[in-house]
């Protein structure tokens, strides 16, 4: 368990950075948080020729920037950071966080509390994970979920990849060689909407067996105008499902959108669990989290 | 955790002698020795050592049967750094045969060990083929890449039921694939069974896992050239026993092997094997080069060519009558032992033997077929057989209790063998070679404890407060009888320096005990000194050479009674010598915090043991201050020579302890979970522990055992297990899908001891290193059933399965409980 030797470099700056990685291509791999990275190169599953560490870009890379429609999460943020961010339903617990923890969307901070252990999330990053495009990780979902996007930079300039074309498949996303993540951008909820994160994993901070990211928007009647859901571990990529139509108006059924989302999604067996089970899983926490999303959407429109 | 005052067994129970009361160390729940450091960083394990050696790096057959055409390293020999690449064909001597058989058995018809690196077939995914030598394990492992083989797939046999089926076979000349086959019959089992008023059938299954130390093995050998002499660290579980193999497979002559073991990062069995391929290989190879060289095993390398356990499938019949009484038990087992046997088959053995607990079953037949796999050889595991037999044995009371419509503790206690039959000899013949005898216990007791500990009487109330909240919960119940403190022997060293210092070794190690504490303590209180005078060495061949190793949880039953055993002895000594300096009775004497005195008169005329400790040692040459009160001209001249006859210079002895059989402890678990309705998560709410290991040497150090082994026992219920696909590759061969628990999946554990000590051994001590882990299996399979009213016959267990048998349930299939066409099961 010993890596194949590779070469190394530590770039000052994001520029320096991109014309490394330009001159190497295919053959180099960012280095970020190394959660992922360290433990595939040391199986010798993973063989770059070249890693290029970007942990010393904190300047332009550590930070989170924030307005009113969204925040934009910088390459080196970890996810500690994220987690920090107190439950939505506590405002009394944030003048340890700076103002722009406390203005993570709550899905987002609550999501990334599922991600690993602490030790673990006090390395690995936000836009690590995302890039990383592990099926079975929270973040990638909750991307999708909220319609958000990676910024990718190379010497010929930045492209945006929305969430929806960023996840090609399982470890696999739209960062093409020469590109380096710089930040994800997670647009923030609509007003009088509501979300909640759930999942089932074998052991506390696991990757899941089955998550959902669950979002519920009200309209002016306090009805439910829309309903969206994003499952992880359940494909190649996460699953965005709209549980609208079984949800909306007077009468809300989450089993009805339980059964809605069990429908578009083809989950695989493997050694922690059949397929039928992550299917029936789809099922319940779908409820679950629609509930929990619908009481926090009634909340923030006032009339819990 | 909860610690609870040691308790002394009621006075109804058998005579046996007194616990240890007298005041001092000994039952003291003192912190142990070893932490500080341990915690501090300052530990040494086999990593730790040898920074400038060599290291080995080995290829591994990733086929789970196949012969070996051709091995071409050319490519691996261009590799920068490498020193040296060998394959089987570069073996000599008596390296080149195979490994030994360590315990055979006139049962085991058809042993088969491996070679050191395979000879022309391997026969699972992991088995050594080719090891290369380098500068550092990097350049080792690039080597190992470039190692070209080609290979002729032969057919695997993967699982019991393939091995049974016999299409193919693991070894050629073994076509049946049976290692062993082993019968044991007490009275006529399948008569009883005949005429009992009912019975059943069941058929019980626990799936192979394997216990997984966080460090794994490790070899650094140094050959010194100019002295024709090795010394090995190692981490085992048996550095004496490591010495004699080695020095038998390197033709060396033992006083010129030293094998010393480090500190260990846990063992749990997997290190009792030895010597291993690499044990053998690394020293060859420093021997041949002449250079210092060290494996070290990575964590996928103890995955797939360590050891594994657990893996059995068991039919079992019962008769019984209407109170729920056996009357006859016919218990038939398939054993998976891999492709290899070079422990023997002590863990299905064990499981034979120890199956019936603390019960009487009126008349037991059991019989187990030991069979070849293409994987991973089995050697015992924490708990070694006992884990399987005990979740047989629970679980056939459980399903009489079902059967019967009675209450499982009263089922049980139906059964218990009484407190005043014993000693209670089961008729059969234990791991040892010697009749399963129980000493002492009072099982009833140890159950009635457990039923207050969890309050079983209280548990309808809780269950439905749970059914009312839209919950599930259930409550179970396993017992065990463990044999612990099989010999054939330990001895132990004891010796005071002139300081007052005193030192203690023995022969066996130590992998996370507390033996540096226990062992102190236990020095300490024979010799009337504080613990922290006394230092203890375990595992090192140049302190004491003679010992069998730390398994079954034997060493505080066996070193312990030697170290008092030979600390006697020392005491003695003192008093002798004292006894002469004071002028006094030695029966007068006592020693009190290192100091010896007339009982009774403290402050009377009295001598420290550190000057005793000079007088001992009758000397010409003063090196320091406190040796030239022992010189010649400073002792009165006497009579008699200045070493009397009989006996020997130093304040110091070696004891043995060599028990006749083995004591068996006992102990009651108690679990509560609650199983998720929809998920079907399970989460243990409550774990209660009755233990009764004999004398207590360390209640804290008891109890941590206990914690370590529940821990253990929910892991591999819950979580852990080894999965081979049909092709035989080890499919989670990593810590990301080998579920080892968390802290996070560990419930609190609450204790309660009962001791019945036992009359076997001088301290009155029996082992209590594996008890924790033992009714994992049975007492979660229990709690389980009765929250979801299924049959749990199946173990480990996950939410998935447990999904798919409420879907099975719910589809028609007969798996419920009886109880619940009675109208007692849940809603
Ligand atoms: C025990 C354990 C448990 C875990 N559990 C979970 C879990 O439950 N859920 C979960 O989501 N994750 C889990 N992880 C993974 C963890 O979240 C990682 O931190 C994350 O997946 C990757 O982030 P990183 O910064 O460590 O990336 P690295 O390991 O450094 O890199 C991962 C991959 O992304 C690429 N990469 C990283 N950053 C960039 C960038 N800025 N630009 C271009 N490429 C980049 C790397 O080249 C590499 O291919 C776990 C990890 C461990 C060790």
């Amino acid at each position: 368990m010993k890596p194949p030797s590779f070469g190394y470099h530590r770039p000052q700056t994001v520029a320096e950075a991109l014309s490394v990685l330009a001159r190497y291509g295919p053959d180099a791999k960012v280095l970020a948080g190394g959660q992922s990275l360290i433990p595939l190169l040391n199986m010798r599953l993973a063989a770059p020729k070249v890693l290029v560490d970007i942990n010393r870009l904190g300047a332009e890379l550590d930070r989170l920037d924030e307005d009113e429609q969204a925040v934009r999460v910088g390459a080196l943020v970890r996810h500690a950071r994220l987690a920090r961010r107190t439950p939505s339903t506590s405002t009394t617990g944030t003048s340890m966080a700076d103002a722009a923890e406390a203005s993570i969307p709550p899905l987002l901070a609550e999501a990334t509390r599922y991600v690993a252990h602490p030790t673990i999330r006090n390395r690995g990053t936000t836009v690590g994970s995302l890039v990383h495009a592990d099926p079975a990780a929270e973040l990638p979902a909750v991307l999708l979920l909220c319609g958000g996007s990676v910024e990718l930079a190379s010497v010929h300039g930045t492209r945006t990849v929305p969430a929806e074309q960023f996840f090609v498949g399982p470890l696999q996303s739209a960062l093409a060689p020469g590109e380096l993540a710089v930040a994800a951008t997670f647009p923030r909820p609509p007003a009088r909407s509501g979300s909640a994160f759930r999942e089932v994993s074998r052991r506390a901070g696991d990757y899941a067996l089955v998550g959902v990211a669950l979002q519920v928007a009200l309209d002016g009647d306090g009805q439910v105008a829309s309903a969206r859901a994003a499952y992880l571990s359940v494909g190649p990529t996460p699953v965005l499902v709209d549980l609208t139509d079984a949800v909306h108006g007077s009468t809300v059924d989450w089993e009805d959108a339980g059964r809605l989302a069990q429908s578009q999604v083809e989950p695989d067996d493997d050694i922690h669990a059949s397929a039928a089970y992550r299917r029936h899983l789809v099922g319940v926490l779908t409820r679950r989290a629609g509930e929990v999303a619908l009481a926090r959407a009634r909340e923030a429109s006032g009339d819990a | 955790m909860t610690v609870a005052p040691v308790r002394p067994a009621e006075s109804d129970a058998p005579a046996v002698a007194e616990p240890t009361v007298a005041p001092g160390p000994f039952g003291a729940p003192i912190l142990r020795k070893e932490d500080r450091r341990l915690a501090a960083g300052e530990g040494r394990y086999l990593d730790d050592l040898g920074h400038e050696a060599l290291a080995a790096a080995f290829l591994r057959s990733p086929h789970a049967h196949a012969r070996i055409v051709d091995i071409d390293i050319d490519a691996a020999l261009d590799v920068e750094g490498v020193v040296a690449i060998y394959t089987y064909e570069d073996l000599d001597g008596r390296v080149a045969e195979p490994l030994p058989l360590l315990i055979p058995h006139p049962a085991l018809h058809a042993p088969r060990t491996a070679y050191p690196l395979a000879k022309d077939v391997v026969r699972h995914v992991g088995e050594p083929v080719a090891m290369v030598v380098a500068t550092d394990r990097y350049t080792a492992e690039d080597a190992v890449s470039l190692i070209r083989v080609e290979w002729e797939p032969l057919p695997a046999v993967i699982g019991i039921d393939a091995a049974v089926a016999a299409e193919h076979a693991v070894h050629p000349d073994v076509p049946d694939n049976v290692a062993a086959h082993l019968v044991q019959e007490v009275g006529d089992a399948q008569a009883a069974i005949a005429a009992a008023p009912r019975s059943l059938t069941l058929d019980l299954h626990v799936e192979r896992s394997a216990s997984t130390p966080l460090e794994g093995k490790g070899v650094y050998a140094r050959w010194d050239a100019d002295d024709r002499s090795l010394r090995v660290y190692t981490s085992t579980q048996t550095s004496t026993s490591v010495r004699f193999a080695l020095a038998a497979k390197l033709s060396l002559p033992v006083d010129r092997v030293e094998v010393v073991t480090p500190d260990v990062g846990g063992g749990f069995g997997v290190k009792i094997v030895h010597p291993w391929p690499e044990e053998v290989l690394v020293p060859w190879a420093a021997i041949r080069l002449r250079r210092e060289v060290k494996w070290v095993e990575d964590r996928r390398e103890h995955f797939i060519s360590s050891a594994h356990e657990r893996a059995q499938k068991h039919t079992v019949r019962v008769g019984f009558d209407d109170e729920g009484r056996i009357l006859g038990l016919d218990v038939r087992f398939w054993h998976d032992n891999g492709a290899y046997t070079p422990y023997g088959i002590i863990v299905p053995i064990i499981t034979s033997t120890q199956l019936l607990g603390p019960y009487k079953v009126g008349a037991y037949r059991v019989e187990f077929h030991s069979l070849y796999t293409n994987t991973v050889m089995v050697t015992p595991y924490r708990g070694a057989g006992r884990v399987h037999a005990c979740f047989v044995m629970e679980r056939v009371m459980d399903a009489v209790a079902d059967h019967c419509g009675l209450d499982r503790a009263q089922v049980r206690l139906t059964n218990m063998i009484r407190p005043e039959e014993m000693p209670y000899d089961q008729g059969l013949i234990f791991q040892d070679g010697r009749p399963l005898i129980y000493d002492t216990g009072d099982f009833p007791r140890s159950l009635r404890a457990a039923l207050d500990l969890v309050d079983w009487e209280g548990f309808a109330a809780v269950r439905a407060q749970a059914q009312a909240e839209g919950r599930r919960v259930g409550i179970g119940l396993a017992t065990y009888v463990e044999g612990t403190g099989v010999g054939p022997y330990e001895g132990a060293y004891v010796r005071v320096e002139t300081t007052g210092d005193v030192v203690v070794a023995t022969g066996l190690t130590t992998q996370g005990q507390g033996h540096a504490t226990v062992f102190a303590q236990i020095a300490a209180q024979e010799l009337g000194v504080p613990v922290d005078r006394v230092t203890v060495t375990t595992g090192d061949t140049r302190r004491f050479k003679y010992g069998v190793g730390t398994f079954a949880s034997r060493a505080a039953v066996m070193s312990g009674n030697a170290v008092a055993l030979a600390a006697r002895k020392v005491r003695a000594k003192a008093l002798r010598i004292a006894a002469a300096a004071l002028a006094a009775d030695e029966s007068e004497l006592t020693i009190v915090d290192g100091v010896v005195s007339v009982r009774g008169f403290p402050d009377g005329p009295s001598i420290p043991l550190a000057t005793v400790a000079v007088l001992a040692n009758p000397l010409r040459y003063a090196f320091d201050e406190e040796a030239k009160r022992a010189t010649q001209f400073a002792v009165p001249a006497t009579d008699g020579p200045p070493v009397p006859e009989g006996e020997e210079p130093g304040l110091e002895a070696t004891a043995w302890y060599s028990p006749v059989r083995s004591t068996f402890a006992n102990g009651v678990h108690a679990a509560v979970v609650e199983t998720d309705p929809e998920t079907a998560e399970i989460r243990v709410l409550r774990y209660c522990v009755v233990h009764d290991c004999g004398t207590v040497i360390n209640p804290m150090i008891v109890e941590g055992q206990v914690h370590g082994g529940v821990a253990q026992g929910v892991g591999g219920a819950l979580y852990e297990r080894i999965v081979y696909d049909e092709s035989g590759q080890l499919v989670n061969a990593s810590f990301m899908d080998f579920l080892m628990p968390y802290a996070s999946e560990v419930p609190t554990v609450e204790i309660d001891h009962v001791t019945s000590p036992s009359p076997l051994n001088p301290l009155g001590v029996k082992g209590v290193g594996e008890a924790g882990v033992i009714p994992g299996h049975a007492v979660l399979a229990a709690a389980i059933e009765d929250a979801e009213g299924i049959r749990i016959d199946r173990m480990p267990i996950s939410p998935a399965e447990l999904f798919d048998l409420r879907r099975r349930l719910a589809a028609g299939e007969d798996i419920g409980l009886r109880r619940r066409s009675r109208g007692e099961g849940p809603s």
